[in-house]
């Protein structure tokens, strides 16, 4: 069995698929590879976001608790998904929880490290950020979509 | 396959069938095994929808999920004699007279009508079936199909979306299909509380990066609201896809169902009989046209 790098294992992971070679070896030299058990809180709100994580196998839950209701899964991620973009823009605080929802295998980025990394290289900036906005506007378009809640019986007629 | 064999007059006429088995599927919906009272039930292919009539009530056209028999060729591609399942959520009078037929009762049937899914277009092809809420209802014979004859496609995948966990359709059947390796399924729901549940939250269409098919050999087959089929096309088309391998199953408001009536004309197609389930190259731009 051949053990891939952190720079190979990104290739599976569409936030961070193709970046230039040098780029990929900064953002990869800021990775290990981490694993969680089933119900480990991975994330939780409120707390400082120095981190982040390509999920490579397994999925994990973006929860929100709410009184009365108590913890309410908002999302999933699973294979290929990034998990965390709080990192990147102040104030660098969790939004949400997150909890393995089954044994996860993730890459995890030293966000804070990064954010350095990241004012000392416009270059690299500029691309971590165009990538993670481009995420963050699928996230929100799928958000969006669920506000319709297309599955409702609103237009139906028969 | 609705006319060549049958004269245009017999296609406007209900036949009585009987409701022989009720299945409740969510608290508004449920799955009616019918079947002929008097006569032979039409052979059928995935993707064709009946017209299902209340007498004093309306009515309505309904896709065909799926078959009890059939004989040699199994329930999902009907051959004569075999029993029909419809599944039917009660949003309307007409839906609601007939979600609660029980056993023993009759109602009228016209049909089947249409064009169902190409599955020819899919030989040799990954295949990745969409389906949203009712949408599932088409799609069902789609997958029995597909599996039925595995080794003539690529790699299959299902993808399903509902509201919360207690609106999916065909729970026991989604386990059996998770559980296989000849086909990868998916099931996310809008959201859900607590953490029982053991699928994806979010929609569908956020599926769609976990699957690996190869955009210039994969069929799509997509079936659920129209919202939600237009976002899944739009991502399939940002992964490549060719507009002419997006099948869409449609629904409007069709009323004759047989393209005289023009209820359900979208563009130049009558749904009813130029559809359900057409291209995304047929039909998107007309899909794109702001109706009120």
């Amino acid at each position: 069995m051949t053990t891939r790098s952190i720079a190979d294992l990104l290739r599976d992971v569409g936030t961070l698929r193709d970046l230039p070679p040098d780029l990929l070896a900064v953002v990869s030299g800021c990775g290990r590879n981490v694993h969680f058990d089933t119900g480990t809180t991975i994330l939780r709100e409120a707390e400082p976001a120095d981190t982040f994580f390509a999920v490579r196998h397994g999925r994990v839950a973006l929860e929100l608790f709410a009184p009365g209701r108590g913890e309410v899964m908002i999302e999933t991620i699973g294979p290929g998904g990034v998990l965390g973009w709080s990192w990147l823009f102040p104030p660098y605080r969790w939004h949400f929880d997150a909890v393995a929802l089954e044994p996860v295998q993730a890459i995890a980025f030293d966000g804070a490290c990064l954010r350095g990394k990241c004012d000392d290289d416009p270059r690299l900036g500029y691309e971590l950020t165009r990538r993670f906005a481009a995420t963050l506007i699928d996230r929100l378009q799928a958000t969006r979509l669920r506000l319709l809640d297309v599955y409702g019986d609103g237009d139906a007629i028969p | 396959m609705q006319s060549r064999d049958q004269p245009r007059g017999e296609l406007c006429v209900p036949s009585p069938y009987r409701v022989v088995d009720r299945t409740v599927e969510t608290a508004d919906t449920v799955t009616l095994a019918i079947a002929p009272v008097d006569s032979l039930a039409r052979a059928w292919e995935p993707g064709q929808f009946n017209m299902l009539w209340m007498p004093a009530v309306g009515e309505v056209p309904i896709s065909i999920s799926g078959g009890v028999g059939g004989g040699a060729t199994g329930g999902d591609r009907g051959g004569d004699g075999t029993v029909l399942l419809h599944t039917i959520r009660a949003v309307g009078a007409v839906t609601r007279a007939l979600c609660a037929l029980e056993p023993g009762q009759t109602l009228g049937v016209r049909g089947p009508y249409g064009r169902g899914w190409d599955l020819d277009a899919a030989s040799g092809r990954d295949v990745v079936i969409v389906g949203g809420g009712l949408g599932l209802a088409p799609l069902r014979p789609v997958v029995h199909e597909t599996l039925r004859g595995r080794d003539r496609y690529g790699r299959l995948a299902f993808l399903a979306g509902a509201r919360t966990p207690e609106d999916l359709l065909y729970m026991s059947e989604l386990g059996q299909w998770r559980a296989r390796t000849d086909l990868q399924t998916e099931v996310t729901v809008d959201a859900v509380p607590g953490r029982e549940w053991r699928g994806d939250v979010g929609v569908v269409t956020t599926l769609l990066p976990r699957i690996p098919f190869d955009p210039g050999r994969v069929v799509a087959l997509v079936c659920g609201p129209e919202v939600m089929m237009r976002f899944v096309a739009a991502e399939l088309l940002r992964q490549g896809v060719a507009p002419g391998d997006i099948q869409v199953s449609l629904e409007r408001t069709m009323q004759c169902a047989v393209g005289s009536c023009g209820h359900c004309q979208l563009g130049s197609s009558f749904i009813c009989r130029d559809g359900p389930v057409v291209t995304w190259e047929r039909v998107g731009a007309a899909m794109g046209v702001r109706e009120r």
